[in-house]
């Protein structure tokens, strides 16, 4: 044990600017006028702006701090980045919509700030401590958010998220529990060479690695852990769902990736085959009952548990050292693929609700393309790439992500990907057909932020996928170990 | 003095007994019970294995388990007082207003 050094800090220092400018901002929001509050959204966008300018020059460090307890890589950075965009994107979808449903306070951006530096904290964690600790830092903001809006939905949602978070909690700390008993230690690297050396008892290391899968498994909406998606994401109010759809997932995946490839791969013999399991179940079940659904937030929420079992197909082959960095790199392109289209849709989404939750089904996107023609072109973009069709960034990271699971040798696999992406393309189609060739007046909020927002996320999800090597060269030094 | 093992298999008991109780109780508040019987399974199991490993990480991760234990209790009892207030019933299975 040393005592931390001053260059501990630099390693968090990012967090650290986040986790500070929000401590500040709780004090400073009491002395803006309540309806002044958007003064608090543009201080808190300042303070993600000036912690993704300190992670942009951390590209290509790497060291660890406090005691090997953090780590500041590659993958960390790239995840701290995205993580920290999103954070910006909430705001701004955030921004108008508050204003328009009546839930403008200064702690809805303080809490966002709160979430994303716990996110953060998950992305670099190397110790088992940490990653339950920014589980709940990430975790307890967020049930607040749901909750925000206090009307019935929400607080539905925010109790039902809370109890189930609650309940994956105990089970990530029951698992961290059964590690430590069966090495002694709850640091990711300690524990990987203890599992090496083999003096360990294999029998508790494996159940508890199986609860923190279960714990994660909840956080990153994989079937059958995903009960609450689509109540959660349906009843919060539209700008924090964007938010936690992509924000919660990144860091969910994020820690999964760091703790089963530095901890586990001893394990992966076991654990091949139940990540073969989750990503096949997910993939199926979430397509599959998102056919059925008419309001537009849960066919999104289902659709998120979907791209939860594409991403996790690409980890499946987590134990060939070979396969396991493009796995990890390809899962990483495809979480910021996925977040700059959520983002996207779910800014659609926002422009057409009204209070009271109306505009929220898929028949009151009828004649949008006649009304607002840019707006319906950005939200067919965004369905193109959740499909997975050209030339949209979806196609590109569905690509990379089948390219993984071929090479570990999951070829089966990737055919249940392909085939459920073909089946998938029905409910998003099914948005389009409604925006093009049906007749409807659909009532539109122009915000010029949110317009600025959404349109932005529909250029780069076009862009990108003619230079994706930029991209995908970024997320090829995010590998682990 | 009592073996290790004994106090492990009370915490898997207390585990077990806890995500039940989870699954099958219906008052939010009781589940909630339910799940700090779970967070206190696991303290029990890591204050067992610090002492066979003679090491403190283990009692420290207790400290802060407790530690986030409380402020979820201050953010899930809030939101219960919260939903009782609006619609004066807190029966999770009453809670249907979202569905599809």
């Amino acid at each position: 044990m040393t005592q931390p050094q001053f260059t501990d800090f630099y390693t968090i220092l990012p967090y650290l600017i986040l986790t500070v400018w929000a401590c500040l901002l709780l004090l400073v929001d009491l002395f803006i006028p309540k309806n002044r509050k958007s003064i608090t959204a543009l201080l808190s966008a300042v303070g993600l702006t000036g912690a993704l300018g300190y992670s942009i020059t951390q590209i290509g460090l790497s060291s660890a701090g406090f005691n090997r307890m953090v780590s500041l890589d590659g993958f960390s950075t790239f995840a701290n980045i995205l993580l920290l965009m999103s954070g910006l994107f909430g705001v701004a979808l955030a921004y108008g919509y508050t204003k328009r449903m009546g839930i403008e306070r200064g702690e809805f951006y303080i809490l966002l700030l709160f979430s994303v530096s716990g996110m953060m904290l998950m992305a670099q964690a190397s110790d088992l401590i940490v990653v339950f600790l920014a589980l709940e830092l990430l975790s307890i903001p967020l049930y607040v958010l749901s909750a925000i809006a206090r009307k019935l939905d929400s607080e539905e949602s925010g109790l039902k998220y809370f109890l189930l978070g609650a309940f994956a909690s105990g089970f990530v700390v029951y698992g961290t529990a059964l590690i430590f008993g069966a090495t002694g230690s709850t640091n990711l690297a300690d524990i990987f060479a203890k599992a090496a050396s083999g003096e360990t008892s294999n029998l508790l290391l494996t159940i508890g690695a199986a609860l923190l899968l279960v714990g994660f498994g909840f956080k990153v909406a994989a079937v059958p852990f995903h009960m609450w998606t689509p109540d959660v994401y349906q009843g919060a109010p539209t700008a924090v769902t964007a938010f936690m759809a992509a924000g919660a997932k990144i860091a969910g995946f994020a820690a999964l990736f760091r703790v089963f490839s530095t901890a586990f791969p001893a394990l992966a013999a076991d654990f091949t085959d139940i990540l073969w399991a989750l990503s096949a179940l997910t993939m199926i079940v979430g397509n599959l009952i998102a056919i059925s659904q008419t309001n537009i937030k849960r066919m999104l929420a289902y659709s998120a548990i979907a791209h939860a079992g594409y991403i996790l197909m690409a980890f499946v082959p987590y134990g060939n050292a070979d396969v396991a960095p493009v796995a990890i790199a390809a899962g990483l392109f495809y979480l910021a693929a996925y977040a700059v289209t959520n983002f996207g849709s779910w800014g659609v989404v926002i422009a057409l609700e009204q209070a009271e939750g109306r505009g929220l089904e898929i028949a009151d996107y009828a004649g949008l393309a006649k009304k607002h023609p840019a707006l319906a072109a950005a939200m067919t973009v965004f369905m193109l790439s959740l499909i997975g069709f050209p030339p949209t960034i979806g196609l590109v990271g569905k690509f990379y992500l089948f390219r993984s699971a071929i090479a570990g040798g999951f070829t089966g696999l990737a055919l249940i990907g392909v085939v459920t992406s073909l089946i998938s393309a029905f409910y998003y189609l099914r948005v389009v057909v409604n925006m093009y060739m049906k007749e409807g007046d659909p009532v539109v909020e122009r915000e010029p932020l949110l317009g600025f927002t959404t349109a932005v996320m529909a250029i780069v999800t076009v862009a990108l996928s003619f230079v994706p090597q930029f991209l995908f060269l970024l997320a090829g030094t995010a590998v682990l170990r | 003095m009592v073996p290790v093992d004994y106090y492990i298999a009370l915490s898997a008991i207390l585990f077990v007994i806890g995500s039940l109780g989870v699954l099958s109780r219906r008052n939010p508040l009781i589940i909630f019970m339910s799940i700090e019987l779970m967070l206190n399974a696991a303290n029990l199991a890591f204050v067992a294995f610090a002492r066979m490993y003679d090491s403190f990480s283990g009692q420290i991760f207790v400290f802060f388990v407790i530690a986030v234990a409380a402020a979820e209790v201050a953010v899930g009892l809030a939101l219960i007082v919260e939903i009782f207030k609006t619609r004066k019933n807190i029966n999770v299975d009453e809670m249907n207003s979202l569905k599809g």
